[in-house]
């Protein structure tokens, strides 16, 4: 077991690739032989997630790295080189984290995916490009390499908007793919411009390399215009306003199990964010300022995102603009984290000694990264509640639905629960990073503590639109299709339990999965560094 | 099994949970102690429409989704017709609108930060 | 000869004529060039950093000992940029022929129904 925990980093790639490429010629020996090889690919790869967790955070919680080719998996700095010139993967606190929140939200909509596909044709190329998008976001959270991440990336941008635009029959989904197709491609084009500056202005590309770099040479011109392209590049594929027109696009034409991969994959595009901002750029810019940027963007978000949600007519992209508004969140947590962390820099202070206590800096990133992981869960039971839906009535129209909740008692009560945790109300799980983040950005500056609950508030009346629209009423003519089959139920009601686990016992899972991830950030880049240039 | 404690707060979410157990069988108990000649399904429980002409068709009762906020949008009209017009449908637009950001950024890092 | 910062500024100019293309121009298939140019001016960028004056090729069998080379990474990372723009283009290309087949027409200001 020890041995395989060791190469899971690989591991997670490789197997959903395996998966990637095998499923064509598996299909053809029929539907259920090729339903069975994806849950079994998609079951190992989270028992794979799980396994890397549970060696990372029960161990010592250093980062530990791998390195693809060359002599030793183990041996960063080959022998008589001084530089890493190896692709690594490298595991942090961070990483292991953002691996179980996407193994959840996979497994869940792989699974669901079989149900929801059934009465259709063309499955082999979806799982394929299901498990692409997988192998790539799993490659993005796990790379030690900044190129390598330019090149997940686009792996991820390219299965992403092949699923958006997979179903040509709908005239909107073709619309939808062209869209996001042009402007993932352009972020992934100005992502790869900032890694050209960087390369030709320190030598190499691994991030621990150019982190130890910058961090002692500081950050000159170039750096800085590297810093802003992959600021903007990034944060628009995470969906921040005013880059997010894409979303309600993407994820309303999707189908309904992959709209929630998708925003697995929106946030781990923030994850490449923190990663940048905090280890790459964590010790030779202004941080304050890049905290302040974070911070402006959170509140356009959040307050944006929640209002257009309000008036729309089609189920799914109210959902998509509630998802958009939640982005905001984290990046509310962690830029409160960051301009924290520059002010107890700048005024001396340790960061050490903040991390374990309860500096309200570390609280807000606790919060964000939290958040990170609630709302994956919630809006992952939100869209497969709303592919029930629009399954069971036919139409994604709110104006011609109604009377669901007669005969699809599960879905209503999924609903509920995935509506109320996403707008925060108690015992959730959505109110336990909520309140992290309302406590903490209130000691920075109250007014955006204020936006923040009220656009919760609002998120609320939104779900209550959505939930009158579809569910409430007397039974109409389309409320005869009966409950969704147990096949949809299930990973709805994993989800669910997941919502409720996280949601009672938050203590629990901050302490054991949170903090370490948090600390991982807001301790610099130190530790980071150290496992790559440091012997390895 | 504790909550989680934000330094300002804390939150522990066993405590709420009994807390609302308990108000909830304190409502169940003055709710029976209440009137006994009450019947379900009966003229005693339906609405009053107020006199007007009641629909014969259940269906036609039911608001539908899209005029349930109908008084709140309405008051913030100057907000979402501006909002809702930026958010035209044209690709030309959301590249603008990145560019922007860039411009934007650029400007945060290299003048004022 | 030197040739100072000049590829430089070729290579971000055609990324400014890219993002032209995309900005102003209606036809759909214009903007997928309009992508395309940027791609190629990033290209451009990525590979003349290897550059080195009066290098040789990196091969190493076949260059004089103790003569310069050229880096060869930048090399190897502007091919991975090459077929990654390969494949954008192609489902790019490919959406296009499919909105057009729903929608009659090319034109990006037409091609409005998702909005608001």
């Amino acid at each position: 077991m020890n041995t395989l925990a060791i190469h899971a980093p690989v591991l997670l790639v490789a197997v959903p690739l395996l998966g990637a490429f095998a499923v064509p010629l598996v299909g053809k020996l029929g539907r259920g032989v090729r339903d069975s090889f994806i849950g079994l690919i998609v079951a190992v790869t989270a028992a794979l997630a799980g396994l890397l967790a549970a060696d990372f955070f029960a161990g010592s919680g250093a980062p530990s790295v791998y390195v693809l080719g060359g002599g030793g998996f183990n041996l960063p700095l080959p022998s008589g080189m001084s530089l890493p010139i190896r692709i690594m993967f490298e595991v942090d606190g961070m990483s292991a984290f953002m691996t179980l929140v996407t193994a959840l939200v996979t497994l869940a909509g792989a699974y669901f995916s079989f149900s929801y596909w059934r009465e259709r044709s063309g499955g082999s190329m979806y799982y394929s490009l299901l498990m692409l998008l997988t192998a790539g976001i799993f490659g993005m959270e796990l790379t030690g390499d900044l190129f390598n991440f330019f090149v997940f990336l686009e792996i991820t941008s390219i299965a992403a908007c092949g699923l958006v635009g997979f179903r040509v029959w709908l005239k909107r989904s073709q619309e939808a793919g062209f869209k996001v197709m042009t402007l993932y491609t352009l972020s992934g084009i100005l992502v790869l411009l900032a890694v050209a500056l960087l390369y030709g202005q320190h030598g190499g590309l691994n991030i621990a390399f150019l982190a130890g770099q910058i961090g002692t040479l500081g950050a000159s011109i170039v750096d800085k215009v590297a810093l802003g392209l992959l600021l903007t590049g990034l944060a628009m594929k995470a969906g921040a306003v005013p880059l997010h027109m894409w979303a309600p696009d993407a994820y309303g034409e999707a189908p309904a199990p992959t709209s929630a991969v998708l925003v697995v994959n929106s946030q781990a595009s923030l994850y490449g964010l923190f990663r940048v901002l905090f280890t790459l750029f964590g010790v030779g810019t202004a941080l304050s300022t890049n905290g302040w940027i974070l911070i402006v963007f959170a509140i356009l978000t959040i307050f944006v995102g929640v209002t257009m949600a309000l008036v729309q007519s089609d189920i799914k992209r109210l959902i998509a603009y509630g998802a958009v508004s939640q982005i905001g969140y984290m990046l509310l947590g962690v830029g409160v984290g960051l301009v924290r962390r520059a002010s107890l820099l700048a005024g001396g202070g340790s960061l050490a000694s903040s991390a374990g206590g309860l500096d309200y800096g570390f609280v807000a990133m606790q919060g964000g990264i939290f958040h990170m992981l609630n709302d994956a869960a919630c809006i992952g039971l939100l869209f497969l509640t709303t592919g029930a839906v629009i399954r069971a009535s036919g139409t994604r129209d709110l104006n011609k639905m109604g009377g669901l909740a007669h005969r699809m008692k599960w879905t209503t009560i999924f609903f509920i629960i995935g509506a109320f945790a996403l707008a925060g109300v108690p015992p959730f799980n959505g109110f336990a990073s909520k309140f992290l983040i309302y406590e903490a950005s209130f000691k920075l500056s109250p007014f955006l503590s204020v936006v923040a609950i009220l656009s919760s508030i609002m998120l609320l009346a939104v779900f209550v639109k959505a939930f009158q629209g579809a569910f409430l009423g007397p039974k109409t003519s389309l409320a005869d299709a009966g409950e969704a089959p147990l096949g949809m139920l299930i990973p709805m009601a994993v989800l669910a339990l997941v919502v409720i686990a996280f949601g009672l016992f938050p203590g629990f899972f901050v302490d054991k999965i949170v903090t370490p991830a948090a600390r991982a950030l807001w301790l610099g880049p130190s530790e980071y560094i150290g496992a790559v240039l440091g012997g390895g | 099994m504790g909550g989680i404690n934000s330094g300002f707060g804390a939150w522990n979410p066993i405590a709420w949970t009994l807390l609302f157990l308990g108000v909830l069988i304190v409502g169940f108990f003055v709710r029976s102690r209440g009137r006994k000649d009450y019947k379900r399904g009966t003229d005693q429980a339906q609405p009053f429409l107020s006199g007007n002409p009641e629909p014969d068709s259940a269906e036609a009762l039911h608001v539908r989704g899209e005029n349930l906020y109908w008084g709140m949008v309405h008051g913030l009209s100057a907000y979402y017709e501006r909002a809702r017009a930026l958010h035209t449908g044209i690709l030309n637009d959301y590249v603008a609108w990145f560019i922007g950001a860039l411009g934007l950024v650029f400007v945060i890092l290299f003048w004022i930060g | 000869m030197n040739v100072g910062n000049f590829p430089f500024v070729v290579a971000v100019l055609l990324v400014i004529l890219g993002f032209y293309a995309l900005l102003f121009k209606r036809n759909l298939i214009k903007m997928v060039i309009g992508i395309s140019l940027v791609e190629t001016g990033v290209n451009l960028f990525l590979v003349m950093l290897g550059y080195r004056s009066g290098g040789a090729a990196p091969i190493y069998t076949y260059a004089n000992p103790g003569e310069r080379m050229v880096l060869p990474t930048p090399q190897a990372l502007t091919l991975t940029s090459i077929v990654i723009g390969l494949a954008t283009t192609a489902l790019l290309l490919s959406f296009a022929v499919f909105v057009h087949r729903h929608y009659g027409t090319l034109d990006a200001r037409k091609i409005k129904e998702l909005r608001g």
